[in-house]
């Protein structure tokens, strides 16, 4: 009592609902959460309230809450004394009037087993004085011979049957129970085939499921490691021979106990095996799922993992697809004033949209357009290139031409020019994909068809720089070698050279074409135009 | 659909001959049902089918008619005609008002039961003048019926003192004593040999088998009923279904022999059985009760297979429910009030099926169950003759009729009249289900759809009550005082609705 004074709030005076419990108020609750917390703290407690109890007044202030509480402390134990006895009371009364019921009910039952027996009773005592009355009835209506209880007829008729009515005999007698026995007994018989029938039935339908079982389970006793575990290999072997002596068909018409026990038990075993087949199946598949796919012959790690991150891609683009929708929305609804404005924002929206895409759109062509100058610029230079390049060609034959006349004996002058070329043919290795490109560039100059290939590559290579430098650096580069590459080319061209040399070239040309391709239409078309080259070689 | 002209009937009493019964005439064939279901309603009568049929299915009709003209001394004439033209083959007068009709099963023969006079006479359809009487004196008369030989005649006297049976091949009169008063006391298998009869003796239950060839009982055994209500036959003749009053739920099946095959209890404290039947295989046996539900079962165990429940609400898509609904009339017919002539046809507004939207909720009754006979459970249950489909009726429910799928023991259909269904009857050859509600129409259900059809004429025509022909191509169609024939040749029928577009119902 004396924690209690310390920790009540004197202005709320929540003691009476504290020690209630049964409205639980705020501050009652703050009294509550106070004492829990402060009981082994009531000093610190103490400073609080230490406005209304201070050091001197701490005895008239515990005597006045002593007093003050204790009253309504008293009148609220009254009150709910009070109500306690009318509850108690209330509850004798509801139990009197429960037992009253019951009493009730069962005096009622009883009245009604009672009732029923004594009704039964009457019903009996009626019913023989009613069979007495009818006996006397009988008597007196059937003995006394009553001469209207009569039959008139013209004349008797045959019988149905056109037989003639028989005495009753013994014999009769004996002869019905024998007709009756008959009709039993067809009746039995009828039902017995039908039952046979169905039951025939029913057993081919257990044969087709067996065998169809055997048939479904056997690939697996192939796999020896799975099996190899359990015992069911030898149930699938017992259970086999079963099958092949139960397919027989005369043993369907066999309905003793052993072919029955036979075949319930073999597809009882086959069922056991489905059943844990499929238990292993499920296993696996569960397994599959909470370890990842470790298993081989389901779904390989690499596939798995591809399709995760596929999977996880296209989580990603979703979930941005979701974010800008949502900013969408919530624009939507942040600019959704009314109905109208919004769809007039839609618009305007669009058609800002529209118009920055048109932007863009006029951009790029400008773009493209300024492309496809560099690229015809570049075409150009190309052609003449090729142009000069044949020019030089020209000259440099026409140089070469005295000088091998200068030369003093043609033979030596030929297999020389083989070796040399020969030599430049492994020299040349780290040059072929200049050389390459130089066929690139040839291209327009050359075959026509070859061309687009080539801008394509421009336009597209353009944006990128590397690509653009190094079609530099190979012009550059090809310009270079030309001169040096020429000589060699050409010398058989125009010298009409042997067909060694020639095809030498050719082997070299579709070579120098594998490394430096890297894409497969590149190389094809570098492939056509060295056997354009070729057949260019040989025209003139 | 054509209909026959009106003609006079009282009691209800007009039955087809049962000749032919067991021939096979026609090839099923499928009904039209479905092509003609949004033909109009019938507007004029177009006469009889007058096509011979071959055969003698059905060849005769037996009517009851009341010739009230001749005032000086009534006399109680019984007519017979022609199934197909309708035209009078024989006239017959009684001595007093006919109560009961029965063809014999060979078709030769007519009985008339006067239950008032304690007497019974029965007429020869090939000898005209020959004739018997039977007086069953002082000791009266409640019940009469013919033996499945067509030679003898079971009277039941009055307080099911005895039960006579009178030959007409002989002298000879036998007496059974001790039959009960019940629902179903008396049962004949198909096939004629013997007759199941219960009995009761000293409170306790009994069932007695006869032959009826020489009429010597068989077997007599005792049942363990509180109070037995009804027996049936299987239709292979070798069951026999026993089953008690309404206050205990109790199945009892026993073999020709007197074997107790089983039996069969679904619950107790509560009203029982209201209705049984037997499909035509002998496969199932259908039982309808309080509990508003149909329990089926089978004939090996003798177990239940299925339960059938009757659900106020049917929310299930792959269940059709056709609901009838009145074509209302057009405006303009209108007048008020109403010209006294034309409250015949022009008030009974013409109906017809619509195929509601899931969920329905069907019309149900609230039972006053403080009352004797309740209407609550399944008060009518039949199979189909090719054991594919059962109809029933929820006394609850009382205008709808279900259709069950017998096969694939499901519900497959539920009909909801516009009134309380009367009586349905299923087709003889065909399942085709016939519907009466005591108004005007007569409505057909088959797997292909179902078909709500006005009967023409003047006047309301109230069908009380139908029945089918043996070959199933013709209906009768009984009201309190009138009946009509109703004829259904399908082929007939088809080549009409796709020739004459209008004309055919």
């Amino acid at each position: 009592m004396g924690d209690w004074m310390t920790v009540t709030d004197p202005e709320s005076k929540t003691l009476p609902q504290y020690t209630s419990e049964t409205k639980m108020s705020p501050s009652s609750l703050y009294s509550q959460q106070v004492l829990c917390s402060s009981i082994p703290l009531s000093k610190n407690v103490h400073s609080y309230f230490s406005a209304f109890c201070t050091e001197e007044n701490i005895e008239q202030s515990i005597s006045y809450l002593d007093q003050e509480q204790l009253e309504s402390s008293r009148r609220e134990m009254i009150g709910l004394q009070e109500r306690d006895r009318q509850l108690q009371c209330k509850n004798r009364n509801l139990h009197q009037l429960l037992k009253n019921e019951k009493d009730e009910v069962q005096k009622l039952q009883n009245i009604i087993a009672s009732r029923a027996t004594q009704y039964n009773h009457d019903m009996k005592r009626k019913e023989r004085e009613y069979n007495k009355l009818k006996e006397r009835l009988h008597q007196l209506v059937m003995n006394k011979k009553d001469k209207k209880i009569a039959m008139e007829v013209l004349n008797y008729v045959g019988r149905a049957d056109g037989k003639r009515g028989s005495w009753r005999t013994g014999k009769t007698e004996a002869r019905n129970e024998d007709e009756m026995y008959k009709i039993l007994l067809n009746d039995y018989e009828y039902r017995q085939k039908q039952i046979l029938m169905e039951n025939a039935e029913l057993k081919k339908v257990l044969q087709q499921m067996k065998k169809e079982m055997i048939s479904l389970l056997s690939p697996q006793k192939q796999k020896p490691r799975e099996r190899a575990d359990d015992s069911t290999g030898t149930v699938i072997s017992d259970v086999e021979e079963d099958a092949g002596e139960l397919s027989r068909e005369s043993i369907w018409d066999l309905s003793c106990e052993t072919v029955r026990e036979q075949l319930t038990n073999s597809i009882r075993k086959q069922w056991r095996i489905l059943k844990s087949h499929v238990e292993k199946l499920d296993n696996q598949v569960s397994k599959v799922h909470l370890e990842g796919f470790n298993d081989e012959d389901v779904i390989s790690r690499q596939d798995h993992e591809q399709e995760t991150e596929k999977l996880e891609l296209e989580i990603q683009q979703c979930k941005e697809m979701i974010k800008t929708q949502q900013q969408l929305l919530q624009q939507q609804l942040a600019t959704a004033c009314d109905d109208d404005t919004t769809s007039l924002l839609r618009d305007c929206y669009l058609l800002e949209e529209k118009e920055r895409l048109k932007e863009e759109w006029s951009l790029f062509k400008e773009q493209k357009k300024n492309f496809e100058k560099e690229r015809r610029s570049f075409t150009e230079a190309a052609i003449r290139l090729g142009l000069e390049r044949k020019a030089f060609e020209e000259e440099r034959a026409s140089w070469l031409k005295q000088q091998f006349l200068n030369m003093t004996t043609f033979d030596h002058q030929n297999s020389e020019n083989v070796k040399l070329f020969s030599a430049f043919s492994g020299s040349s290795d780290r040059d072929t994909p200049t050389l390459h490109s130089r066929s690139r560039q040839k291209k327009p100059h050359g075959v026509p068809s070859g061309s687009p290939v080539c801008t394509s590559k421009l336009t597209k290579s353009l944006p990128a720089s590397p690509s653009t430098s190094d079609f530099c650096q190979t012009r550059s580069c090809a310009s270079e070698h030309s001169s040096s590459i020429n000589v060699l080319n050409i010398t058989p061209e125009e010298t009409k050279p042997n067909q060694v040399g020639r095809e030498c070239t050719n082997q070299k040309w579709s070579m120098s074409s594998r490394p430096g391709s890297q894409e497969g239409c590149y190389s094809g078309c570098s492939l056509a135009y060295t056997s354009s080259h070729v057949e260019k070689d040989d025209l003139p | 659909m054509n209909f026959s002209e009106v003609f006079k009937l009282s009691s209800l009493l007009c039955k087809f001959s049962p000749d032919g019964k067991y021939l096979s005439p026609q090839e099923p064939t499928q009904s039209c049902l479905g092509r003609i279901r949004d033909a109009p309603a019938p507007q004029d009568f177009r006469g009889f089918h007058q096509e011979p049929v071959s055969g003698p299915v059905g060849r005769h009709q037996c009517v009851l008619s009341v010739l009230s003209s001749q005032a000086s001394c009534v006399q109680y004439r019984l007519v017979v005609r022609d199934a197909n033209t309708l035209q009078i083959l024989q006239l017959y007068t009684c001595l007093d008002q006919i109560q009961h009709l029965e063809w014999s099963a060979d078709s030769l023969f007519i009985l008339c039961a006067l239950y008032k006079r304690g007497l019974v006479q029965v007429w020869s359809l090939e000898q005209p003048e020959w004739h018997c009487k039977i007086d069953e004196g002082s000791a009266g008369l409640v019940a009469s019926s013919w033996s499945p030989d067509g030679r003898h005649i079971l009277n039941t006297t009055e307080f099911h003192l005895r039960i006579t049976v009178w030959s007409l091949c002989t002298k000879s009169v036998s007496y059974i004593k001790y039959p009960k008063a019940c629902q179903q006391g008396i049962t004949f298998t198909r096939d004629g040999r013997y007759l199941a009869l219960a009995e009761r003796r000293d409170c306790r239950d009994y069932v007695s088998i006869f032959v009826c060839s020489d009429w010597q009982l068989l077997r007599h055994f005792d049942t363990d009923t509180q109070d037995l209500a009804g027996i049936e036959w299987a239709p292979n003749g070798c069951v026999l279904a026993v089953w008690d009053s309404c206050l205990e739920y109790k199945v009892l099946l026993y073999s020709l022999d007197g074997r107790l095959l089983s039996a069969f209890c679904a619950y107790e404290w509560s009203l029982g059985i209201k209705s049984v039947a037997w499909s035509p295989s002998s496969q199932f046996l259908a039982i309808g009760s309080y509990d508003g539900k149909v329990r089926i079962l089978n004939h090996v165990t003798w177990k239940m297979i299925t339960e059938f429940e009757h659900p106020a609400t049917v929310n299930n898509p792959k269940i059709v429910v056709y609901k009838e609904a009145e074509k209302s009339p057009p405006l303009g017919h209108l007048a008020f009030p109403p010209p006294r002539a034309a409250t015949g046809p022009l008030t009974s507004s013409e109906s017809k099926y619509e195929i509601a939207s899931m969920p329905v909720s069907l019309q149900t009754l609230k039972p006053a169950t403080d009352r004797a006979n309740p209407r609550i459970g399944v008060g009518a249950l039949a199979f189909s003759p090719d054991n594919y489909f059962l109809a029933t009726r929820n006394d609850s429910v009382p205008n709808a009729v279900w259709i069950w799928d017998i096969r694939k023991l499901r519900l497959l259909a539920v009909l909801e009249q516009l009134c309380t269904v009367r009586a349905f009857q299923w087709g003889p050859q065909q399942p085709r289900l016939a519907i009466c509600t005591g108004g005007s129409k007569v409505y057909l259900w088959s797997p292909a759809g179902c078909v709500s059809v006005q009967v023409p004429g003047e006047g309301d025509f109230q069908v009380l009550s139908l029945c089918w022909h043996p070959s199933g191509d013709s209906l009768a169609l009984l009201s309190k005082d009138h009946f009509c024939l109703c004829f259904l040749e399908m082929e007939k029928g088809v080549r009409m609705a796709f020739g004459q577009r209008g004309d055919c119902t």
